[in-house]
Formats: structure tokens, C-alpha cells, sequence
């Protein structure tokens, strides 16, 4: 039976993912994957395809079994329960619309599974169209839709259940870019009034960065970092999460004093470290990169105009990838032109080589 | 602009596909005794043929036998099909299921005239009832499956999500994607079963010959026009199923 909503204090777990592991054969999905999913928070999963993400996902909505490990959803025993027993919907990539029956019908399916009375479910469906702005397209058929449309009458279905987890999976990928941008709000706004948890799944890091509280970095079937979007991005603890989210400078150098030596470079400017000597990995944001009089030098290979910033390509000699710098306005350098470039050391992100993944 | 005499191939084998039953329903109205020269035109055979009995009573059990094997064909083909999808993975199994549909006719026939004769079982209608929804059910499971793999699997994981139970699932959601599928499957038994003769002639009863025998038994003994005006008629039935099908799938692929 489904329980009913219980005042859980915001921040309390409603989620515990312990130490699952999903192998099939050789492969091993998702490696001693351990989270924590708060009530109330709007969470994403975010990696490259084949990260273990969706198997995830299929776990938590209860089409995939873990190999071992638990994962109970308020302190109950999830993985006992089947997945049309559990209080967990998923509003599937491909949408998975009914399409034999109507839109209303298509929201009534759940509501009907649960034999609630026929006046119950009529209201409710009628207040799910509301939400969604579809009310005069109850009678039409799901390809009768827009893509944006069809997407709203999957939400309104997983919705009008009142579950206790929502699993989107790449809520954003099929749509065009504007109807993105509304919709990124619509989910938003949506969570905030139903005040239910939510759980992204996603490749694109925008999508995770724009609609969710924390998010997790999969990798290779483990957690890299758990981190809000923010922090993420400032303060990535391993190489794969700084060059995966958004653009990075990464240099490889050992600690010199109260800087990092890096081949090619010289010493730069890095934040205090723990041992002289060692090695580490150096990450700078190209928009934290300054143009100057003083640094390392080297010679601008290209720049991009992309409206509100530019981006310089600067190529130092013995250092494989160009330095990238992104400037505010045009560019004020051009192609072949030397130029030095420096940063500050607090604006560098120290990675301990041991971490690299 | 495009060459005129490359369409020339493609109305030869137009011509060569419909000119005998050009001639077939032209020589339906053939007032003469004979089917081979033209006695000017009339209905009159149209009229013997709605006197002739034994047509009737032909026509009569060969509409029972499609009819219960179509039925019979679809439910245990429609069954099989999701069993062959769900449930296993051999290649093998799928090939056998289906093998009855490709098999000659005749290894048919005279397996089942064996089988029946050695459970010693009677033969009429039933037997060649029977007979045909082996056939039948071949077809459907084929046509059903090719549907099945092509669906999409998510929407009985929605299903499911949405809280409905295996059963539910499987009648409110599978069985209603499936049916353009299913609907092809049974168009197709029930014609091949109408015009059926090499397994009802081994299988049938002597008292109850289903239409494609009596038409070889009247042609045993000589044609007459009634057979091009009973043709005609089977040609009118045949041509309106095609369409009524090809609408209906049209149909329910727009919704499906």
C-alpha cells in the first residue's frame, strides 16, 4: 500500500543508496555506488553515456535488480517491492505515451490502477491538465501532440500520482531550445508546488546545472562527486568532474613553494598544497585566465567571437593543449600575436594526482 | 523529363498479372454453354450459380472452417508470438513456430491425415478445421511477433510504473498496440483458409466438402461459365477484404 505523505523535516534522506553494485557478465555497471537523496531536493545524476546512470534509474523505478547492495526509500526496504508497488514514477526519455488512448485517459491510468473513486480520479486529472496548461487537449490523442506537449502529459502522469520520488530521465534532450528553457522553469515551478523529490537523469551538463539542488558525477559506474552546482564547478575534487563540467585549463606539475610547477610553463600560481614535490593536476577555468604583462607567455592561435565573450586560444611550447581564455566583448588580441597570461592562485583548482580517475 | 519506355516493363508485368482474370470475369458473363467462346453477354450463370446446392453447402462449411480456425489461429498465435518474445531467446524455437507456415502443402496434409488416422479420429469439419488453424496460427504468430519487435517495450515498463499488474498490463496496454498486428494476422488466415484445398481435400469428410473441392469436382466433369461467375464472386469478396484491411491498418497505425 502506499503511505501516505509524512511531514519528514526537509534534509532528512529519503533516499539511501548503499553500496549497489549492477555487473552483467564481465561488465560491471555500476560499481559500490553508495548516495543520498534528501526529501524535497531536486537531484541529478549526470555522466557520459554508459556511466551507469540509467541502470541506476531502472533500479530505483524497479525494472533492474543491483547485483548487491541496498537501497531503501524512508528507511523501508525498496528493492523487495515491485515496481508497480513502490510510490516512485518515471517519466521515461521516450515519454512512453499510451497511444491508443486520450491524454486524459493517459493521466487516468494511474490513478485508476490505484481503484481510487471514479469522481477522485476525475478531479485530479483535471487539475493535472491545469497544472500543465493542456486542459483543451484532454480529448486528443498523444500524436496529436507537439514535443513539448507530449512531455508535459508525461510529467502530468507520473505527477497526478503523488509519489514520493519522480525519476526524469533526460527530461530536456528531446526538445528544441526554446522549448527547453520553458520547460526548465515548468520543472522548477513544478517540484516547488508538488514538493516532491526529484531525480534527473542526464548527460548534459547544463540540464543538470540548471535545474538541479545537488548533483551526482558518474563515471565509469562510480560516484565521482557529489556537490551542488556550484561547488561542482568551482571546486571539482577529481580531473574527470573538472573537464567534464563546463570548460578547463588542466596542467599536469609538481608543488614548488607556494606554487605549481608545470613543464613549459614555469611555476604558476596555484593554492597552498599539503607536500613539496608531489605531484598534482591544475585546473583553471579559461574565464579565470588574465591577459597581462606577466606569466607564461605564448602566441594566440584563434579567437571566437560568441556574443557577450570571446574565447582566445593561446599555444605554449611544450604544453600539448592550447591555453583557453575567455575575455568579456570582442577580443582585443588577434591571431599570431605573443601574449602572457597569468591567474589568480586562489581562481586555480588543486587535484591531487592520486585522485585522477 | 523522364524516358517513356522505361515505364514499359512495369505495365508488361501489370498486363501479364491481371489479363487472365480480365478474361475470367469477362467470360462470367458469357451467355454460352461453354467457357471457351463468347455466346454474347448475360447473367444468366449468376443465376445458376444461386440455384446450385451443392456451391452453397460449400460455401457454407468452407465459412465455418475459416471462421473457426481464424478464430482459433489468433488466440494461440497472438499467444505464442508474446511466449516467443517474452519468455525465451532461441532462434530455434521462433523457426519452428513459424516453420508451418512455409512448409509444402502437401507434408502438411498428409502429417495430419497420419496424425488423424492414428488417434483414430473422424473426419469432417472439425478435422479440417483443425487443420487449418495449425496453418493459420503459423501465419499469425509471423505477423504478430514482426509487430511485437518492433514496439516499444517502454510501454509496458510505464505500465507497470503507473501501478497495473502483469494482467492489467497485458490487456490494457499490449494487446492493444498489438492489435494492427493481430488484425493482419486473421485477415490472412481467414483468406488462406477460404481458398485452401490440398489440406482440406486430405482432411475433410466425404459428406462435407468445403468449396475448393467442389469446385475441382465440378471441373472434373467439365467446366462451365459458372465457375468464371463463382470466381467473379470470390474475386468481389477477396478485393473488398484486401481494402478493408489495408483501411483498417491504415487505421490503427495512426493510432498506434
Amino acid at each position: 500500500m502506499k503511505p501516505e505523505p509524512t511531514a519528514v523535516p526537509s534534509g532528512a534522506p529519503l533516499v539511501e543508496i548503499e553500496g549497489v553494485t549492477r555487473s552483467f557478465g564481465d561488465v560491471t555497471a555500476l560499481d559500490r555506488v553508495s548516495l543520498e537523496i534528501r526529501q524535497g531536493e531536486f537531484f541529478a545524476l549526470l555522466g557520459p553515456s554508459g556511466c551507469g546512470k540509467t541502470t541506476l534509474l531502472r533500479i530505483l523505478a524497479g525494472f533492474d535488480q543491483p547485483t548487491s547492495g541496498e537501497v531503501r526509500l524512508e528507511g523501508r526496504d525498496l528493492l523487495a517491492l515491485p515496481a508497480h508497488r513502490r510510490p516512485v514514477n518515471l517519466m521515461f526519455q521516450s515519454y512512453a505515451l499510451f497511444p491508443h488512448m486520450t491524454v486524459a485517459k493517459n493521466i487516468a491510468y494511474g490513478l485508476e490502477r490505484e481503484r481510487l473513486p471514479r469522481e477522485e480520479v476525475r478531479t485530479r486529472v483535471a487539475e493535472a491538465l491545469e497544472t500543465i496548461g493542456l486542459s483543451s487537449a484532454a480529448g486528443r490523442r498523444p500524436h496529436q501532440l507537439s514535443g513539448g506537449q507530449r512531455q508535459r502529459v508525461a510529467l502530468a502522469r507520473a505527477i497526478v500520482k503523488r509519489p514520493r520520488l519522480l525519476l526524469l530521465d533526460e527530461p530536456l534532450s528531446a526538445l528544441d531550445k526554446k522549448v527547453r528553457a520553458e520547460m526548465q522553469l515548468e520543472l522548477k515551478r513544478l517540484q516547488h508546488e508538488a514538493g516532491i523529490t526529484f531525480v534527473v537523469v542526464t548527460h548534459d551538463q547544463e540540464e543538470a546545472m540548471s535545474l538541479a539542488d545537488r548533483i551526482a558525477v558518474l563515471n565509469d559506474g562510480r560516484v565521482e562527486q557529489v556537490a551542488s552546482p556550484t561547488a561542482l564547478y568551482q571546486r571539482p575534487a577529481t580531473v574527470f568532474v573538472a573537464d567534464f563540467v563546463g570548460s578547463n585549463n588542466l596542467f599536469s606539475g609538481t608543488v614548488r613553494g607556494s606554487g605549481v610547477e608545470v613543464p613549459g610553463l614555469g611555476v604558476v600560481p596555484a593554492p597552498a598544497a599539503s607536500a613539496e614535490g608531489s605531484a598534482v593536476r591544475l585546473a583553471v577555468r579559461p574565464e579565470n585566465v588574465v591577459l597581462g604583462s606577466e606569466g607564461p607567455g605564448g602566441t594566440v592561435v584563434d579567437t571566437v567571437f560568441t556574443g557577450g565573450t570571446s574565447r582566445i586560444a593561446v599555444e605554449v611550447p611544450g604544453v600539448a593543449q592550447p591555453v583557453l581564455v575567455t575575455v568579456p566583448g570582442p577580443a582585443s588580441v588577434e591571431p599570431g600575436l605573443p601574449v602572457r597570461f597569468t591567474w589568480k592562485s586562489e581562481d586555480a583548482v588543486l587535484i591531487e594526482e592520486g585522485d585522477a580517475a | 523529363m523522364r524516358k517513356r519506355w522505361a515505364c514499359g516493363p512495369f505495365w508488361l508485368t501489370y498486363l501479364f498479372l491481371y489479363t487472365p482474370i480480365a478474361v475470367l470475369v469477362l467470360m462470367s458473363f458469357n451467355k454460352a454453354d461453354t467457357p471457351y467462346s463468347w455466346g454474347g453477354f448475360g447473367t444468366s450463370w449468376y443465376g445458376e450459380l444461386a440455384r446450385d446446392e451443392a456451391i452453397r453447402q460449400g460455401l457454407v462449411n468452407t465459412l465455418i472452417v475459416a471462421a473457426g480456425s481464424t478464430a482459433l489461429a489468433t488466440v494461440l498465435g497472438t499467444l505464442l508470438a508474446v511466449g516467443l518474445a517474452r519468455h525465451t531467446r532461441s532462434r530455434a524455437l521462433v523457426a519452428l513456430a513459424t516453420l508451418p507456415a512455409i512448409l509444402p502443402d502437401l507434408v502438411l496434409a498428409i502429417g495430419l491425415l497420419a496424425f488423424y488416422s492414428a488417434i483414430q479420429a473422424t473426419l469432417g469439419l472439425h478435422s479440417v478445421l483443425a487443420a487449418h488453424t495449425v496453418f493459420g496460427m503459423a501465419f499469425v504468430t509471423t505477423v504478430v511477433r514482426t509487430r511485437l519487435t518492433h514496439a516499444d517495450t517502454s510501454l509496458e515498463e510505464a505500465s507497470r510504473d503507473l501501478g497495473a499488474g502483469p494482467f492489467t498490463t497485458f490487456a490494457r496496454i499490449t494487446l492493444p498496440t498489438l492489435m494492427p498486428g493481430i488484425v493482419a494476422g486473421a485477415l490472412l488466415a481467414f483468406t488462406l483458409s477460404i481458398d485452401e484445398f490440398v489440406i482440406a481435400f486430405f482432411t475433410a469428410g466425404p459428406k462435407e466438402p468445403t468449396l475448393p473441392i467442389v469446385i475441382y469436382s465440378m471441373v472434373r466433369f467439365g467446366v462451365t461459365p459458372e465457375i468464371n461467375a463463382l470466381a467473379t464472386v470470390l474475386l468481389a469478396v477477396s478485393f473488398t477484404v484486401v481494402i478493408a484491411a489495408q483501411r483498417l491498418t491504415r487505421l490503427t497505425d495512426s493510432i498506434g
